[in-house]
Parts: structure tokens; C-alpha cells; sequence
């Protein structure tokens, strides 16, 4: 049986990996030249408890379990995940005391682990610098943060472990039927590729695949959410993710601790007109907005020395906000996964199983035998995160790991290369997987250095090295011919 | 893993890590230099223009020439310079630091330690500018190093949001190397390098130089396409109607230098106004035996300043490394009316004081004062971009150290 | 035109006062006579150094940085800058070499300011 997964973003990307658990020929088609580089790499990084979704929605349903499951997948695929908790904090007006009472109810509802309610005493032992207003708060354990587009990145490179193909850089254009039977996908080189099973995760552009494959889908809106990223010295303030009460626009604007240790403000959550999925602008408003918001909770966090950057994402969301995972009417075999909005990157584990499980084997009645290959991935190696002793030795076997490229996060030459020699073609491709250009300076020092590695071992010319897409090429012409 | 020792550890191989060496060396100590990139001399390699070396060699010198010098005489006095070294960690008490390097991870022990870490710039994520995230924005340092040993020029087009010196100088550079610079913009009313290199660089091209103006959005993807300049009042708010959207497809950054502190410090050990370490006349931090000198300290404007300052920061690591620093004394220096950046914070020795001050507003015709020594030092034409500095004498200092415990540098009309 | 000028003759660095807008040259605030003539040559003919690079073959490096050996009348910088982009220099390359003799046909010259080590090709 073939399947086509189309869309490496998270959810694509760990439904193939759970997939590629069985027997079948498993294709994995992303259109940028890395995996997890869209909705997957804009958003809060939050694997969250599940206390928010309504209870009944698949939201509800899948959060919890994904959250669960993150525990078996770090193992398997060595994802970074970090436990840290969340918080959500409230006043101590009896209207906020009930919402956060409602929120817990919720949670336990839904299955949540690891939930209480949390008095000012103890609240202000987990997070001295809260301000005092925040006299209660919801303490949810099993709350996490994670690196969302490794997590997409390991998981394709587990797919293909167990045996999957991998397209990148290449996108869906076309598809040929026969009556309501997909036959074959059509890419955009030409490559026509048989299929018995089409999977649609194709993130803010779900609609679109879909269309192509002549199935109706329901019309969604752009929600982008705008982020502050600040320096690893406001950490010192916080340990927590931090959670104001919900409203209906969402979770509300946050602070999170990145997994290597900066700070996330935001997001903002601002509807787009039509349909503009590089709509990826951020806005003076927006930037204050989610800088307040921080200030609100802990006084002094968003320091102007401290900021590094700002950015933005987009979620697409259905009407009623749910997910969208359903079977076709049009089509027998085609199901789409779309409406990947928060908790997206929590429930994508347990969206894999809803997929396999469910949809696939329960109501299409297929049978899928699973295989028993070795399926773990081993942990990439940071040389940052070595102990002195263990980097020692590395430099020892390879001294490329002792020449370090990006000075402010500690990277080396060899996790550069290493990187490249696995697919990735551009600086943002390297500063993604391997952290380099993330910290202080961003890249003042060091992209020069990185644009002549990519340049030797892709064996371009300097000029040719790009920043991300096609155009986006650095440099011009030489000074001196 | 090999462990080393040394008498005094220089980090940072510059012109104050290269002056402090230098220095250090001549007491006769051993001296360990580590530089990070595989040659000595820092962002001097990548500046080709003269300017360098009025004072400390008493010649007109481009800044390859003037690195190339002062690692020349250190060279002379057997320092040893290993190049391509990370400081992974430094212990300020145990004066202990771990290192990466090809060669291997190391530790170093030393008797004093010179930290000469230099500055970096304010990347263009820290400036909030709204708008698109396109290829074609770079900080100034980093299109010099591209067009000065690179030999590639970053694009066609190009506007430069600062007049820091690094903004002028390429701004030249640019325009010289045949790109277009549309010019200059600067939200101050006045510029922030020197006078000398707005006419050089820009008045000498009638390349304009846009006061009281800034960028407030840019646009374009994946290159940059367009920048929209606006002017700003006196409290630098934009004012509305005045907006440009200006075609560009380089935007050139030169938005001020950032001591590089935040490895090696906490807060305490740092000079608020200045945002680099807090020394003394001897250039120690607040750690004992732990100094600091060059743009890690303040951000100077003279590469002469820094190797003067990491001369002595030198010197007095290597009195402390034998015991002899003399640290009897303390006086407080203090910041007055129209003081900014000034350093040293504190005297703790009896030697000739040297001090260095930014003033906080241009003043045509003015005068440095130091009410409790009675120094006065007048000068013309003052601007925040242009240090000021003063000598004070060994025998004076010493008459007045002995029964105050604070001075105050003010400066009036 | 007016203004002031720092001079860079010396360390000491006199702002100089200079003007022509009366029609007669005004030249203040210099304390010693090169101050002057450094002065009198901004307003009558403006003089600078010229740092550059040039392209280099067989280095290191792909450019060696220069400067000229005096200084060059400002206005035609722009025309020698097309001269200078022609010229290249074999590895290797020491601090002092002439690099290119006369480009502005006064005698002046482009000395190199850096070394550049000849590299082997492979």
C-alpha cells in the first residue's frame, strides 16, 4: 500500500513517523528545502496540559494524550522536551477565582495530569518575581516546552530510518483520479507518484491541496500571533510558562522559556484578511502589545537591552475553532488533517494515532501490520550541552567540534557541517537546526563564517548562498573581479 | 585534558587584549593571549581606513597596519597567542578558564586575568523595526568584513540607518566600491561619529545625511525591497505625513555597539551608563584580579584609547600577578552635570589618572571640571560622539586622595 | 562654506575653525603652522588619503588592503577608484609593498597595509 503524506510540518511529520511503523510505502512531501519551517517554527513552543480545550472537541480529545505521548517519542527520537510546568495566573477578584476553577474542572475533564490550584504562598515560591496581584494561579506539571521544528525535523529523519521517502523542496500541483479514486500525485518537477492513500497536512495550505484533489474543505481564517524573543539573562526571572486567564480570542499572551534558555512574549492573536499565508509582518502595535503583557506579570522582564528580536506566525482556524481531521465525501482515499491550530503541536502525537487508528483502520477498515524495525533516532550532539569532560573527547575524535562558529550559542564547526550534510542548504536551514545565529549578536559575527561552510560544501560561490527561499541571496557582486 | 598555567590570561586578542599583553609581558610575566578567530587584531583586520595610531604611534595608520604593529612587539616579547580558542567558561575567583579550541579542551590557571572581549552590534531583531524579515539587512561590521576581506559587495542599493563611525566609513566604502548609497539617516539632530568622518565620508560624496529621521518599517521578501523613513520630533516620535517609503535593497545597520560583558559578569560588576565593566584607574574590575579594558569597559571612539587603556590594564595584571598591586587607596569618580559615558568609576592607585568621558549634550564652547582636585579643561565644539580626555597628575591625585573619598566630573558652558 | 574641522596632522587634534564664505579664507584655532596648512588645503583643495583594496592573486586573501602614499586631491578620487579597480597584485604580499606606482600622475603611490601569505592551489 502506498500513502502519500503531503506537508512536513509537525503533524505531517510525525504522522509519517508513526506510519512508517508498518508496512507500507510511505512518501513524505514537503515543499520548502527543511521540514517544520511554516505554522511548525512561528508559534509558542508549548506542549500544553489540555485544561483549555472545550471538553467533547477533538481538541479536548487529542491534547492530553499528545502531551502524554511526547514522553515515549523524546525517547525514540530523542526530542528536546523540557518539562518546566505552566501557570496561569489570576487576582483575586471572585469572578477570575471561578474562571480558574472552571479551567481546572475542565482538566481534569479532559484527562489532564499533574493539576492544582495553587495559593499565593505557594505561587509565590515557584515564582517570586510574579507580581503581587497574582494572588492564585492554576499549576499545570505535565506542561512542557519543546523545539517544534526539530520535532518535525527527527521525525521525518525517523520516517525515513524506517524506511520512508522523503521529497523536499518540491510541492503537490496536481492529482489524477479515476472516478473517486485518487490514482496518482502530481509534483511540481513533474514526478508523478502512485498512491492508494493521500494524507493532507499541508498546514495554511490545506485548503489549497485539498482543492487540488477536487475535495471541499471548510473555508478558514489566518490567525497571526506576534512574538518578542528575549535575551537568556530575563530567564533568571522566571522558570515557569506563564498564563493569564483565557478569553475568547485564546490563551492570551504569554511568557514561555525557549528551550535554550531566552524568553518568549507573546503571541498576539490578530485575524488576517483573505488569504495571505506570507503574511508574516510584525507591527509596532503588536510588538508593545505583547511587551506590556509581560511587564503586567513579572516587572522589568522586557527590558529593551534585553531584546533580541520579533516575529510572527500564522494558525489556520476553522470556524469552530476545532481541529479538522476527517475523512473525504468526495474521495474514498484521501483525509485531511488541517485546522491545526493551538494545541496543534501538543496533540500532533496523539493526531498520528487518531489517523492510524481510527480513521485509517477503524472506519476505512484497512489493515495496517505493523513492522518491528529498529525505530530510534539517536540524539543529535550539541557541544553546548556537553559536559567539559565529554566535549573533551569529542574534540579529541573530531576536531572540527572544538572550532566553535557561533560564538553567542556555542556551535561548532562540525555540528554546521553535519547539518549541511544533511540537507540543509540555507542559513536559515543551519540556524534552525543548529541553533547558530540564535543568540546575542544574531549572526553579526558569524553569518560570514557559516556562508563560506555552505558555500564549500555545496560547492557554490559565496554570492549564490541564500537566507532562506529562492531571491533571498546575501550578497551581490565581488568588490574586486 | 590538558590543564596549563599561566601568570596573567588575556581574553580577547584586539587592540586592548594586544596593548595589555604587550604590556604585561614587559614585567616580565608569562603571558597567555587567547583570540578567537584564527588571527590576532579583531575588527582592525577589517578596517582598512586610516585613522589609527595618531597617539599611540604618533602616525597616520590604517587599522591592518596598526594591528599588525602591536602584534608585531608582542611577538618580540614571546607572549603566547593561541589563536582559535573559545572561552567555554571563567571562574573570576579560581581565575580559571575552561577552552575550546581544534586542538583541543583545555583549562588555563592564571594569576590575574585581562578580559578584552571588545563590543558587538545591535543586531537589527533588537532595534523592533515592524515589517518583513527579507535578506539584504546587515549590521555595518558585517558588510565590512564582506567587502574588506570577503571581496563582495552586499547588494546594489543600499541606505544606513545610524552615523555611528562604522555607518560613515561604509558608507564611503559603498559608495567608492559602486554601489548606490541613498545616504545617511540618524534620528539625534546630530550625528553620532566623528566630525571628521561625516566629511569625509559623506560631505566629501554629498552623500546625504538625513538628521532627525529614522526607518520605521521595511519591507519586502525574500530580499529587501523598500524601507520607509519618517522624521521625529524632539522627543524622537515619528511625525505623521512626513513618512517616505525609500527603495533600497541593502539596509546597513550601524544602530551602536554593545560591550560584550554578559558571558563573564553579572549585573554588580557593571557600569549602568557606560553598560561595560566597572574599573578602576588600574582597569580592575570588581573582581579582584580579574581587569577589563577596551570597548568591553565603555565604547570608545579612538582604537588609541583602547590600547592605552589595555596597556594599563596590562601592566596591572601582571603587579597583581606578583603581589605588588598596590590597592590602598579609594576614590570614587563620580558623574556631574553633562556626563555620560565615563571611565574609570574609581581610583585605587597612585598614578597618573586618565580619564574619559562622553558628554550627554553637544556643547559649542565648554569646560571639564573637577571641583575637589581643582582641574579645569576647557575645549570647543564638544559632541556626544567625540570622548573627551583628561590627564590628571600623579602628585596632584595623591594630594587629594588622601582626604576625600569621591570626586565629581562635571561639565558646564 | 564653514565649519570646523578636526585636524590629524598631530596626536593633539586642534578644531580648527575654517571659513571662505566672506569671500576671504578664515583660519582659526590651530596651534601650529602644519595646522594651518592642513586647514588652508581643506578649504582651496581638499586632500585624502585613499584606503582601498586590490584584488590579489594566488593569496590567502582575496583582497590586500592599501592606502595611497599621500594624500589625493578629493575630486578625482572617483576617477583614480576606476583605476584602481583594475589593478591586481601576485601573492605574496608584505605591509609597505608599492603595490601600484603613480595613479594619480603626481607620484603617488598604493602601498599595502597588510600581509598576505601566498596560497598554493590544490
Amino acid at each position: 500500500m502506498k500513502v502519500a503524506v503531503i506537508g512536513g510540518g509537525i503533524v505531517g511529520s510525525l504522522l509519517a513517523y508513526e506510519l512508517s511503523k508498518y508496512d507500507l510505502e510511505l512518501i513524505l512531501i514537503e515543499k520548502n528545502n527543511d521540514f517544520g519551517q511554516e505554522v511548525t517554527k512561528a508559534n509558542s513552543a508549548i506542549i500544553h496540559g489540555g485544561y483549555d480545550d472545550p471538553p467533547g472537541s477533538l481538541r479536548a480529545e487529542l491534547c492530553s494524550d499528545g502531551n502524554r505521548k511526547y514522553d515515549i517519542l523524546s525517547k525514540e527520537l530523542s526530542l528536546p522536551v523540557k518539562r518546566i510546568g505552566s501557570l496561569v495566573v489570576s487576582d483575586d477578584t471572585s469572578d477570575s477565582e471561578k474562571r480558574l476553577e472552571e479551567l481546572y474542572r475542565r482538566g481534569i475533564k479532559n484527562g489532564v495530569e499533574g493539576l492544582s490550584i495553587l495559593s499565593s504562598d505557594k505561587l509565590q515560591s515557584i515564582e517570586p518575581n510574579l507580581d503581587e496581584k497574582y494572588s492564585k494561579a492554576l499549576y499545570c506539571k505535565s506542561a512542557a516546552i519543546t523545539e517544534p521544528w526539530m520535532v518535525a525535523v527527527l521525525a521525518a529523519k525517523g520516517a525515513e530510518k524506517n524506511g520512508a521517502r522523503l521529497i523536499t523542496g518540491d510541492e503537490v500541483v496536481d492529482s489524477i483520479s479515476k472516478g473517486r479514486n485518487i490514482k496518482k500525485v502530481v509534483l511540481s518537477s513533474g514526478e508523478e507518484i502512485e498512491v492508494n492513500l493521500v494524507l493532507n497536512a499541508a498546514g495554511v495550505y490545506f485548503n489549497k491541496v485539498a482543492r487540488i484533489f477536487g475535495v471541499r474543505t471548510p473555508e478558514i481564517i489566518l490567525v497571526k500571533g506576534q512574538y518578542l524573543l528575549l535575551d537568556h539573562l530575563a530567564s533568571e526571572l522566571v522558570s515557569t510558562i506563564i498564563f493569564p486567564l483565557p478569553s475568547k480570542k485564546g490563551k492570551g499572551k504569554l511568557i514561555v522559556p525557549t528551550i535554550d534558555g531566552g524568553i518568549l512574549l507573546g503571541p498576539t492573536s490578530e485575524a488576517i484578511d483573505g488569504f495571505n499565508p506570507e503574511e508574516l509582518s510584525t507591527t509596532s502595535k503588536g510588538i508593545k502589545e505583547v511587551a506590556d503583557a509581560g511587564e503586567e506579570f513579572i516587572h522589568g522582564i522586557a527590558r529593551p537591552k534585553w531584546f533580541i528580536k520579533t516575529f510572527a506566525g500564522l494558525r489556520p482556524e476553522t470556524p469552530n475553532k476545532d481541529f479538522y481531521i476527517k475523512l473525504s465525501s468526495e474521495k474514498t482515499n484521501f483525509i485531511t488533517v488541517g485546522g491545526m491550530r493551538s494545541p496543534g503541536l501538543t496533540a500532533a502525537p496523539a493526531v498520528a494515532d487518531y489517523v492510524i487508528e481510527y480513521l485509517i483502520q477503524e472506519k476505512m477498515g484497512i489493515t495496517l501490520v505493523k513492522n518491528d524495525r529498529v525505530r530510534s533516532i539517536s540524539p543529535g550532539l550539541r557541544i553546548k550541552e556537553l559536559s567539559f569532560e565529554d566535549a573533551s573527547k569529542k574534540i579529541e575524535e573530531n576536531s572540527s567540534y572544538g572550532r566553535i562558529i557561533c560564538q553567542c550559542n556555542q556551535v561548532s564547526e562540525k555540528e554546521i557541517r553535519d547539518a549541511i550534510r544533511d540537507g540543509a542548504r540555507t542559513l536559515d536551514d543551519v540556524k534552525f537546526r543548529t541553533r547558530a545565529t540564535f543568540g546575542r549578536c544574531q549572526g553579526g559575527f558569524c553569518t560570514w563564517k557559516i556562508m563560506k561552510i555552505i558555500s564549500e560544501e555545496l560547492n557554490i560561490p559565496l554570492e549564490e548562498v541564500k537566507k532562506n527561499d529562492k531571491g533571498s541571496e546575501l550578497l551581490d557582486g565581488k568588490v574586486r573581479k | 585534558m590538558k590543564s596549563h598555567e599561566t601568570d596573567i590570561l588575556v581574553i580577547g586578542g584586539g587592540a586592548a587584549g594586544m596593548a595589555a599583553s604587550l604590556s604585561a609581558s614587559k614585567q616580565n610575566k608569562h603571558v597567555t593571549l587567547l583570540e578567537r578567530e584564527n588571527d590576532t587584531g579583531g575588527v582592525l583586520n577589517q578596517c582598512v581606513h586610516n585613522g589609527f595610531g595618531v597617539q599611540f604611534y604618533q602616525e597616520e595608520l590604517t587599522g591592518p597596519e596598526f594591528s599588525t604593529r602591536l602584534h608585531g612587539e608582542m611577538s618580540e616579547q614571546n607572549v603566547e597567542v593561541i589563536c582559535e580558542s573559545y572561552v567555554r567558561n571563567l571562574d573570576v575567583h579560581e581565575k580559571i578558564a575552561e577552552i575550546f579550541s581544534p586542538q583541543g579542551a583545555y583549562t588555563i590557571k592564571a594569576k590575574s586575568v585581562v578580559l578584552a572581549t571588545g563590543a558587538r552590534e545591535r543586531p537589527f531583531g533588537a532595534l523592533l523595526i515592524p515589517g518583513e524579515r527579507p535578506s539584504g539587512i546587515f549590521p555595518a561590521g558585517l558588510a565590512q568584513r564582506f567587502v574588506n576581506l570577503e571581496n563582495h559587495l552586499p547588494g546594489k542599493k543600499a541606505i544606513i540607518l545610524g552615523s555611528g563611525d562604522i555607518g560613515l566609513i561604509m558608507a564611503r566604502r559603498l559608495h567608492l566600491e559602486g554601489m548606490k548609497v541613498i545616504g545617511v539617516v540618524e534620528r539625534l539632530p546630530y550625528a553620532g561619529g566623528l566630525t571628521r568622518n561625516v566629511v569625509q565620508c559623506l560631505d566629501d560624496f554629498e552623500i546625504p545625511l538625513y538628521l532627525s529621521h529614522t526607518i520605521i518599517e521595511v519591507r519586502g521578501s525574500p530580499r529587501l525591497e523598500a524601507v520607509k523613513m519618517v522624521k521625529v520630533d524632539d522627543s524622537l516620535n515619528p511625525i505623521d505625513g512626513t513618512e517616505k517609503w525609500i527603495e533600497v535593497d541593502t539596509l546597513i545597520l550601524s544602530a551602536g555597539l554593545i560591550p560584550h560583558v554578559e558571558d563573564f559578569a553579572d549585573e554588580g560588576a557593571l557600569d549602568h551608563v557606560n553598560k561595560g565593566f566597572i574599573v578602576s584607574n588600574t582597569g580592575e574590575t570588581v573582581y579582584s584580579g580579574i581587569f577589563a579594558a577596551g570597548n568591553n569597559v565603555a565604547i570608545y571612539d579612538l582604537v588609541d584609547y583602547v590600547a592605552a587603556e589595555g596597556w594599563i590594564a596590562g601592566k596591572n595584571a601582571a603587579l597583581y600577578a606578583e603581589g605588588n598591586l598596590d590597592k590602598t587607596r579609594h576614590l570614587e569618580i563620580r558623574r556631574g552635570k553633562n556626563v555620560n559615558v565615563l571611565v574609570p568609576n574609581k581610583v585605587t592607585t597612585e598614578e597618573h589618572l586618565r580619564i574619559y568621558l562622553r558628554l550627554k549634550e553637544p556643547i559649542d564652547e565648554g569646560k571639564i571640571i573637577i571641583n575637589e582636585l581643582g582641574i579645569e579643561k576647557e575645549f570647543k565644539y564638544g559632541v556626544p560622539s567625540e570622548m573627551l580626555q583628561l590627564t590628571v597628575n600623579k602628585k596632584k591625585l595623591s594630594e587629594l586622595l588622601h582626604d576625600k573619598d569621591n570626586v565629581t566630573v562635571e561639565v558646564i558652558s | 562654506m564653514k565649519g570646523h574641522i578636526t585636524c590629524t596632522v598631530c596626536p593633539v587634534g586642534c578644531k580648527i575653525f575654517i571659513s571662505d564664505e566672506s569671500g576671504e579664507i578664515v583660519i582659526e584655532g590651530n596651534r601650529c603652522e602644519r595646522g594651518y596648512e592642513y586647514a588652508m588645503n581643506e578649504v582651496v583643495r581638499p586632500k585624502r588619503t585613499l584606503p582601498t583594496s586590490v584584488k590579489v592573486i594566488g593569496g590567502s586573501l582575496p583582497l590586500v588592503s592599501v592606502k595611497s602614499s599621500k594624500p589625493i586631491d578629493r575630486k578625482r578620487i572617483i576617477d583614480i577608484m576606476k583605476k584602481i579597480k583594475s589593478i591586481t597584485v601576485k601573492a605574496p604580499v608584505r605591509i609597505g609593498d608599492v603595490v601600484a606606482e603613480d595613479i594619480d600622475g603626481e607620484g603617488t603611490s598604493l602601498i599595502a597595509t597588510r600581509n598576505v601569505k601566498e596560497v598554493h592551489e590544490k
